[in-house]
């Protein structure tokens, strides 16, 4: 088994990336890690007449914090991700989804910016950039464009990144106060694509009432989702009872829109999607009450 | 066909070649290496037996091309054991443990395995089993590998 012949580019710059990109058009398709990308090309689903390989960037490896956000290059490999402590601290929800994405040899390989672009509404990354309300950052020849990620995910597999541009780094807002991350998720084996999957963020006030909600959906959608409905029931109000959390499960379902296929129906994806979403906004809401130092500090879970 | 030369490190050994681009890092490694070791079984990146390690780290050889890994320094499971042939310890633990059956799988499981160790050598049942979910056995039903690895963790495999 063997991918359609490609001409193989290995710039070192960024500039160089942008120009390949502008000569090749929709002719050319970025390669980061290659976790997906490889075995698509593998299973002729789909073909490119030019790989743009993006591991010879230095410039797109490496986190770093400024101005209340963690700027994540797009090439920052989930390993590293997983390894590093500032993410631990800044972007506790990201650190901690990271683990559940494939397996640790995928994650030596598998980028940020790689699941990112590609896009899979099944997968982690993309959930928890929409639920944070990340911003990613294009670089094309005519200059750098930042998308917000409410304007990102288009459809299954698809974003508004153009063939001319390439995601360069994804800038995560950090939360400050009292604030508590969950990441929970359904699938048949570890590592497998999630059957269904939630994200939560929490921000408590000194009262431990509710002031910033956030909930992101996977599997559930042709994209990742947001469960406004649920968020805006929260905000403001006291810590939901047990019941309460169940009842919010049932209401972030109305934004959601599963599918029926071979690995589950739409009516079981709606059923674990409920109680994923009590769970990580009880856990989420738990982790906030008892954090103290802000910011960042959310203990280790 | 345009070619590309890959020049690379396998087991300590330099090897250079002229292939295509699309050519996989595992096709390179049985075809111009001739280092047959390295077992290709879904060529898609799902069953973990094309494993080895490029610059130490665990990755699939099926999901990287050869031309990307030019300039990389790669371990087979040619090169996980002795200079004489002896085992490893995790390939003696596999051996001692009756973690493996009919060997397919068997190389990227010690290939994973000796990265998984020497990155957290006193492992829990738990993170054993996470580690182990990257590589798919149809034989075992996986008992005889978790205790390999319990195995080669107790006797110290750095």
């Amino acid at each position: 088994m063997k991918p359609a012949p490609f001409e193989y580019h290995a710039p070192e710059s960024v500039d160089d990336v942008a120009g390949l990109l502008a000569e090749h058009g929709d002719e050319a398709k970025p390669l980061a890690g290659g976790q997906s990308l490889v075995p698509m090309l593998a299973l002729r689903l789909t073909r490119f007449a030019h790989l743009v390989d993006l591991n010879r960037v230095a410039a797109l490896r490496g986190v770093s914090r400024d101005n209340g956000s963690l700027t994540v290059r797009a090439m920052t490999t989930q390993a590293a991700v997983e390894r590093d402590a500032e993410v631990a601290r800044a972007v506790p929800l990201l650190a901690r989804a990271t683990p559940l994405i494939g397996h640790f040899q995928i994650r030596n390989r598998g980028t940020v910016g790689g699941s990112l672009a590609h896009a899979d509404p099944a997968s982690e990354y993309p959930a928890v950039a929409l639920a944070l309300d990340a911003t990613f950052e294009l670089v094309s020849k005519s200059g750098t464009t930042r998308v917000a990620a409410s304007d990102f995910f288009e459809g299954t597999w698809q974003t508004c990144i153009d063939a001319q541009q390439a995601l360069v780094a994804v800038h995560f807002p950090v939360w400050g106060g009292r604030c508590g991350f969950a990441c929970e998720e359904v699938a048949r084996r570890a590592g497998d694509f999630a059957l269904a999957g939630a994200v939560a963020a929490i921000e408590v006030d000194d009262a431990g009432a509710v002031r910033r909600a956030a909930v992101g959906l996977f599997g559930l959608g042709p994209t990742p989702l947001r469960a406004h409905a649920a968020e805006a029931e929260l905000i403001g109000e006291p810590p939901p009872t047990p019941d309460g959390y169940r009842a919010l499960g049932q209401l972030a379902m109305r934004d959601a829109d599963p599918v029926d296929d071979v690995h589950a129906s739409a009516s079981y994806r709606r059923r674990v999607g409920a109680h994923l979403v009590a769970r990580t906004l009880a856990s989420a809401v738990e982790e906030a009450r008892q954090a103290h130092d802000p910011p960042g500090a959310a203990r280790a879970r | 066909m345009k070619m590309v030369t890959v020049t690379v490190t396998v087991n300590g050994e330099p090897r250079r070649a002229s292939v295509e681009a699309r050519k996989t890092l595992a096709d390179f490694l049985r075809e111009d290496c001739a280092l047959t070791g390295t077992h290709l079984g879904c060529e898609h990146g799902v069953c973990g037996a094309c494993t080895v390690l490029l610059d130490g780290a665990a990755v699939r050889s099926c999901l990287v091309f050869a031309v990307q890994a030019d300039g990389a320094d790669i371990t087979t499971i040619e090169g996980i054991g002795g200079p004489g042939g002896e085992l490893s310890p995790v390939q003696a633990a596999f051996r001692d443990a009756h973690g493996l059956q009919c060997g397919f799988c068997t190389p990227g499981f010690v290939v994973s395995v000796t990265a998984f160790l020497r990155d957290n050598a006193d492992p829990t049942d738990e993170e054993i089993r996470d580690a182990l979910s990257g590589n798919l056995c149809r034989c075992t039903g996986y008992q005889g590998i978790i205790n390999a690895v319990r195995l080669a963790a107790r006797a110290g495999v750095r």
